[in-house]
């Protein structure tokens, strides 16, 4: 099966892990993710001010692209958008459940879009763990060669796969999704309070101080529940939980840092795909030291 | 502002209708639960709560533009979710930024972080940040 695909800003360069090792599993189970030609930036935020129409152009340029697919033959009346990157997967589902909802927006928008055909409100934005999801993770596990057997894994949601409701991939109260998902991987799973806290978001770039107390708080509760490894979604979550353990690590002494990597390098991982594809190399604390104590690589 | 004695005029209810316009939230709802202010994982930075900023703009109060909290705000939506009135506070943070962005106003100086700290850094934190906190 064929799918739009919209990587984003941060799977092209600070992410390349999360891509290589979501595109390689999307493959290993029959799934081919077609990037969007000539995509842009979604704007990563949503506009979220009521008279704002400028901040939509972004968002819905990239959705005229999958009709443009569609009108191309590249895809076969498939308006599905997945995404990976979380902050891209809320940005261009909440312009696009706005426009659709405001003809007048959409008038607006189509007077500055030059260039496009006009938006016709056939997209649908998804994010890669909701086709998981749909597919059945009875499918995944099938998949699965080398299972994370004995691996403590706890997943980490974050703000934007989950709200606000009714935008999220899952119930923002008690989210089940990438659970199910790490079970199907044969891993353990460790379910913990602070799934679904902000990391401190963009407060990375000069505050980070306070991305660091959000790390710090996430990270030692993870930990506390048991937690060897933590799985996520986001690439800016990532580098909030990751890189910033360095600042962790000065600001709160008796901190042990923790390995966290994407929820696909698990999948690639448990698919038998090979470490390259995996990029474990890539991740800011490094996951093979505790991967080899479990024979996993 | 504790302590401070509020008189309510027409300038107040101007204020409160413009917060009102921006965020397009109904926000004379809150009844002052403090849901969100329990549920912000932000507030040990914030000189505001939540539930404080929105009883200020509901009465008109212009002065809480001058507090920190719209700023600390990483928009994570948790007081959304929670809100039993169902207003989505963020919406109101994101108003009040608004109302000083749009006065060419810059909460983010770009110039005051390093360069091998940009470099490290992932384009979508800056964008976002960007996004947040400049004109």
């Amino acid at each position: 099966m064929r799918f739009a695909y919209y990587p984003g800003c941060t799977l092209k360069t600070t992410a390349r892990n999360y891509e290589d090792s979501a595109l390689a599993s999307a493959r290993a189970l029959g799934m081919e993710l077609l990037e969007l030609p000539r995509w842009n930036c979604c704007g990563t935020v949503h506009a979220l001010a009521k008279d704002d129409v400028m901040h939509y152009l972004a968002p819905i340029r990239v959705l005229v692209r999958v009709e443009d697919m569609n009108r191309e033959g590249i895809l076969e009346g498939n308006y599905r958008l997945v995404t990976l990157c979380a902050m891209c997967y809320n940005t261009l589902k909440r312009a696009n459940g706005v426009v659709k909802e405001d003809p007048d927006r959409m008038r607006k928008l189509h007077d500055i879009m030059e260039r496009e055909q006009p938006y016709e409100g056939k997209v649908e934005v998804l994010h890669l763990l909701e086709l998981l999801r749909e597919m059945g993770f009875e499918k995944v596990a099938e998949r699965v060669e080398r299972p994370l057997r004995g691996l403590r894994v706890a997943p980490y949601y974050g703000c934007l796969l989950l709200r606000p409701r009714g935008f999220g991939i899952d119930n923002p109260d008690s989210p089940r999704v990438m659970e199910d998902l790490i079970r199907a991987l044969g891993g353990e799973v460790v379910e913990f309070p602070y799934r679904a806290r902000c990391c401190g978001s963009y407060h990375t770039v000069e505050r980070k101080d306070i991305v660091a107390e959000a790390a710090y708080k996430i990270l030692s509760q993870a930990r506390e529940m048991g937690a060897e490894i933590v799985a996520l979604a986001c690439p800016l979550c990532s580098f909030n939980l990751s890189e910033r353990q360095d600042e962790v690590e000065r600001e709160f002494p008796g901190f042990r840092k923790i390995p966290v990597v994407y929820f696909t390098q698990l999948m690639a991982l448990a698919f038998g795909l090979g470490e390259d594809v995996c990029g474990l190399d890539q991740n800011h604390v490094d996951p093979r030291p505790l991967l080899r104590s479990k024979s996993l690589i | 502002m504790a302590g401070r004695v509020i008189r309510i005029s027409e300038r107040n209810g101007r204020f409160s209708e413009r917060v009102k316009a921006l965020s397009g939230e109904e926000i004379d709802l809150c009844f002052q639960c403090g849901g969100c202010s329990s549920a912000c994982p932000m507030t040990s930075q914030m000189d505001l709560l939540p539930s404080k900023v929105m009883r200020l703009v509901q009465l008109g109060e212009e002065a809480v533009l001058k507090s920190r909290t719209p700023w600390i705000c990483s928009t994570c939506f948790n007081c959304a979710a929670r809100c039993p009135r169902g207003i989505d506070i963020a919406n109101v943070m994101e108003a009040l930024r608004q109302m000083l962005l749009r006065s060419k106003f810059d909460h983010l100086k770009l110039e005051t972080v390093g360069r091998e700290e940009l470099r490290e850094i992932p384009p979508i934190a800056l964008i976002s940040s960007l996004r947040k906190f400049t004109s």
